[in-house]
Formats: C-alpha cells, structure tokens, sequence
C-alpha cells in the first residue's frame, strides 16, 4: 500500500517535494521487518556500517578485525529508493536501529509496520519515520564517521570449494556441537566425509559428516580437501 | 564390540541413560553375554540404577566371547550423544555402538535423515565392576502398577522435596512426604496420598511397614516408565533394606534400588522383630549396627575372580544379623572409622548400599587384619539372581 500519497491527512505526507529535496537517502519500506529480520541475523556487534549504492543497502558488522558479517538488501526490496550520490555511507548504532523497527513490538498480528528511512548526509542523524495502524513515531538516530571495514580479499575466482546447506539442518547441527572444545573445525572435499563439522572437547571428539547427496545439501562444489579451523 | 540400536530403541536407550543421570555423574559400561549393562551409583552410594538391554535389543549385537571388558565415563558425555529426544525420534535411523580398547574409545555413532553423520568418540576410564546385590524375590511386600498411578502421585510432591515415607497395609499403600523432626512438624506442610490397591495391577503386602526413600531417583525411574509405558514394579522389605523399582520388558530391564531409613516413625504398626527395635535406637544411624551393613567399593583397577572370606564375626553375636539376602563384606577397623566420615553428607541418613565387589582387597588393605566379616551368600559369580 502506497504510505505517503498526497491528500491523505497523514503527517507524514505534508512533507512539501522541497524537503525530500534535502534528503540525498530515502527508503520507503511497507514491512520494515523485511529490514529488521535481516538485520537481527547480524547483530553481534553494537555498530554497523551502512552503504547505499544504486544497487540496495549493504550493512556491514566486524568484529575485532576478525569477523565480518555483511547483509545485501537490493534496491527492488524497497517501495522506494532513491539515491542522490552514487553512494553513501555512514555508521550507526545497530541494536539502537533494530529497537526502533520493532518500536510497535514483536507480533505480527496487529499488522505490519511501515517504514521511511531518510538521510541528509555526511554528519545529520537517520530519520525514521514509522508507522502502524495510524499510529506514527519518528526516530532520529546519529551517526557516525564510518571506519573502513576490512578487505577480506576474498575473490570468487581464488574458491576451492564450494557448499550451500540448508540452513534448517545446519542451525540444528550447530546447536548441538561441544562448546567445551576450543575450536571447531571445518572439512571440505570432494571425497569421504565431503563436508565435516569437528570438534574436540573435553569428553571425546566428535564429527558431523553431510554427504554430498544428502538433500541438506542444495550445492556441492568441492575440488581438493581442504581442513579448516 | 558392536552393537546397533534401530528405530524407536535409540529413543529408549537415550530415555534410559536421562533416567541413569539422575542417579549419579558416572556411567558404567559393560557389555555382558546376557546384554549391555549400563548403571550408575550415587556420590553417598545409597542408590544404584542399573539397565539391562537383553541382545535382542539390539538389530546386532556382538561382542568377542570372554569378553571381559568394563569402563565408567562422565554420564555428561553421553547425554551429549542423546540430548535432544525429540530429535532422536524424529532424525535418527540408526545408532551404532563400538569399543576401540586400543585408542580406550567408545564410539556412538547416529545416522540420521538426510544423510547426516554424527560421529561421537567419547574416552573412557577402566572401572571396577558396579553391581548391587538385592533380591526381589524374597521381599516382603510386591507391588506392580501402571507409570501413570505413581506418576500422579509424586506430583503433588515439590520437586525440592528429598524424601518420601511409603507405608502399607493389606489392602492400602500410603504415600506422604517425609519430615525430618518432630519439632519441625507443626510448621511444615504435610501431604499424604492414600492409594487403594485396586489400583495396582499386583499388590501383595506379607508385611506392614512404613519405608522411607529419596524421592529424586525414584522420579528418575518413574520418568523411564512413564515413556515407554511400561509397568513398575516395587518391591519394598524391612526399613533399612533397599526398596527394589524394577521395569522389565521381554528385551530390557532397569532396576533402581534405593536405601530406605532403617527406623522410621512409622504410623503404622510394624512386624519386625523386637530385639532389632532395642539394639536400634531410633533415628541414630552413626551407630556401629550400621556398619555391618557397610561395604567399601574397591577402587583397584586390577580385574580377577573375587575372594569369599568367611571368618567368623564376633561382633555378630551383640547385634541382629542382616537379613540373609544381603551380602557384606566389611574391612579392618581401622577402615570403617575412616569411613564413616565427612565423606558422607549428615543430613542426608541414608548409608551404603550393599555391593559385592568382585576384586581382590588392594595390596594396602591386604595387610590389616578382617576382623569383622560375615559372608552370607555365596560369591558374585553363583549368584544368577543378582540382578
């Protein structure tokens, strides 16, 4: 459904062409949880940060230059995206963003919650607008000088080998491994186990094999053996 | 050796060694001719679960003849093997079970939907063997009821609560929580539940008495019964002797046998002997009556037959001698006072429960003389109703 028409007694569709003239970010989402559950998955970390590009959103979380997790929401997700760069980048607090998505609650029963994010630029705060049930709330989170996030190097080309799992199984495989042991390591090849998940903790060790025909397994492109921890 | 668990047994065998991480942090295994052992004992030794998966249990079951191989492992361990039953029940297709003596490990693997693998080598520890010795047949009271009788009544229990006092007459079993002294009674809250024995699918009571228990590892039982659906027996004797809770089924067996109080303030008027009631001062378990009944586990690893000695006792003459389906085997002096110590937690009355070991005394105690000893039947190995 269309939020912000003109001649609607919503607030939020006074704002006149010359304010959104300002904004060099606006995105308009009908389901701000399509944003939110994304961003959950990557929540490890307090701050994020986020790349507009023509192509959608890229938000990214590091952890001790160690650990880098990176969410892609394409332009077409959006109601609307409308980038007046060629990008733009800031840094922002995640936790305190993820907060104001789910400012209704949780539940989906009441309805879903409608979202207009908008940026100014280098040194203005985020602006969300949100809306459920004729209810609106606006957020104005800061933000910060982005720090450069690392440069894993890693090109396509350079892969060795290559699964997709399903993650349904996956998540079920993880819950289950030794947290008394100090490392889990990964095996990969194009023969026997295929594709191992090791660890060794302080009963004994123990290995979780998938097979390359297992159903788990959507893709399966391994070259050489390769051990990893 | 090698077994393989298949289908709807795994959950079982996971079920079972949830209801055996109830009783103690350690379980034992041994692989025997008859089927595969698994049991555990508790810190004070005043219970002792042991489960018996007869061969047919298993889709294969082999183990090299005159295999004579035990082991203990953290019971932890292997909970990790079978933590999520649901799971188990839904995913699992097979369990297969190995002995690696060389590298001293016991494999579990689980395969599973989906051709998933899971691969466990879990170390071991050489044990001693761990077997109560008890027997059921010659108990005075015998009683059989369905899970959920027993499942409904310690319900209206607390799970905080420790001990439970049973009392049972001809036709009535009583069930009520156990209060510690007098002068807490009129404070504390007390339950009693009354269960008729038409209730029960056997109830024969030779005997009334009044047994008091811990109810932790009977609702460790209670929570194997109650999954597979099986019946429970119970097999309760003279306070003091262990109470006997026991599920069969033609391809398994679990016996639970828990130390009972041995004097109770028994509402109910109790047959036992008068001269045991005048050599027992009444709730005073640090005598040294109680020591008769005391077994020391012999932790050396060495295995070999077991030695029967048979001195005669002098202090049987002064005190009632144990019931005779008891078997005890008592060391020098000198052990026992080390023994009844801070080893064993006060508030908890219950002692040792009643072991044959079958290992030869270690070299140390070889040296100080047995002064006390009464062997009243005959060795582990005779013995085909131990269990």
């Amino acid at each position: 459904r269309k939020l912000f028409s003109t001649g609607t007694t919503m607030p939020l569709s006074t704002q006149s062409q010359r304010e959104d003239e300002q904004y060099v970010l606006i995105a308009n989402l009908d389901n701000a949880r399509n944003l939110s559950n994304i961003l959950k998955a990557i929540t490890c970390k307090d701050h994020a940060i986020f790349t507009a590009t023509a192509n959608g959103l890229k938000v990214t979380v590091e952890d001790c230059k160690c650990m880098q997790a990176n969410a892609f929401i394409q332009a077409d997700i959006f109601q609307e995206f409308t980038l007046k760069e060629d990008s733009v980048i800031f840094q922002i607090n995640l936790t305190v963003l993820l907060d104001c998505l789910n400012i209704f609650g949780g539940s989906s029963v009441g309805g879903s919650t409608a979202l207009r994010m908008c940026y100014r630029g280098y040194g203005h705060p985020l602006t969300l607008f949100l809306e459920e049930g004729g209810v609106v709330t606006v957020c104005k989170i800061n933000t910060h000088e982005p720090e450069e996030p690392i440069d894993f190097e890693f090109s396509s080309s350079n892969v060795t080998n290559k699964v997709i799992l399903q993650s349904e199984s996956l998540k079920e495989a993880f819950s289950e491994l030794d947290m008394t042991s100090e490392v889990l390591q990964i095996t990969m090849s194009p023969n026997q186990p295929y594709f191992r998940l090791s660890t060794f903790g302080n009963s004994g060790n123990a290995h979780y094999d998938y097979s390359k025909d297992s159903d788990m397994m959507e893709l399966f492109q391994c070259n050489k053996t390769q051990t990893n921890r | 050796m090698q077994c393989v668990v298949t289908g709807g047994n795994v959950k079982v065998l996971g079920k079972a060694l949830h209801s055996l991480s109830r009783i103690g942090d350690e379980l034992y295994v041994e692989p025997q001719e008859d089927g595969l052992a698994l049991r555990s004992v508790n810190s004070s030794r005043s219970a002792y679960a042991c489960f018996l998966f007869a061969p047919l249990f298993f889709s294969r079951y082999s183990i090299p003849s005159g295999l004579n191989f035990r082991c203990k492992m953290a019971i932890k361990s292997v909970l990790t093997v079978f933590r999520s039953l649901a799971t188990l029940e839904k995913t699992v297709e097979k369990c297969h079970i190995s002995l690696d003596e060389q590298k001293d490990r016991l494999t579990f693997t689980l395969h599973c939907k989906h051709g998933l693998l899971k691969t466990h080598n879990l170390s071991y520890q050489d044990s001693e063997s761990l077997e109560a010795v008890f027997d059921k047949d010659n108990c005075a009271n015998v009683f059989r009821a369905q899970p959920r009788v027993l499942v409904d009544t310690v319900v209206h229990f607390t799970t905080s609560l420790e001990e439970v006092t049973v009392t049972v007459s001809d036709e009535r079993m009583w069930v009520r929580n156990h209060v510690e002294d007098d002068a807490e009674r009129s404070k504390a809250m007390l339950t009693e539940l009354c269960l008729a024995a038409d209730e029960f699918d056997h109830f024969a009571v030779k005997s009334h008495n009044s047994l008091t228990f811990c109810l932790k590892e009977f609702r460790g039982l209670l929570l194997f019964a109650e999954s597979t659906g099986l019946p429970v027996s119970m097999y309760l004797d003279e306070p003091g002797s262990p109470v006997v809770l026991s599920v069969t089924d033609s391809v398994l067996e679990g016996n639970f046998v828990l130390a009972t109080l041995s004097d109770d303030h028994s509402l109910h008027k109790s047959n036992r002997g008068a001269d045991a009631e005048q050599l027992q001062p009444p709730d005073d378990f640090m005598n040294d009556d109680m020591d008769a009944y005391l077994i020391a586990m012999d932790t050396s690893v060495a295995p070999g037959p077991s030695t029967a000695d048979a001195p005669t006792s002098s202090l049987a003459t002064s005190r009632k001698p144990p019931a005779p389906n008891y078997r005890t085997r008592t060391y020098s002096e000198e052990e026992k006072n080390g023994e009844e110590d801070p080893g064993r937690p006060p508030d908890k009355k219950f002692r040792s429960l009643f072991f044959g070991s079958v290992l030869p005394p270690s070299p140390q105690m070889s040296t100080q003389p047995v002064t006390s000893q009464e062997v009243l039947a005959s060795d582990s190995e005779d013995e085909t109703e131990a269990e």
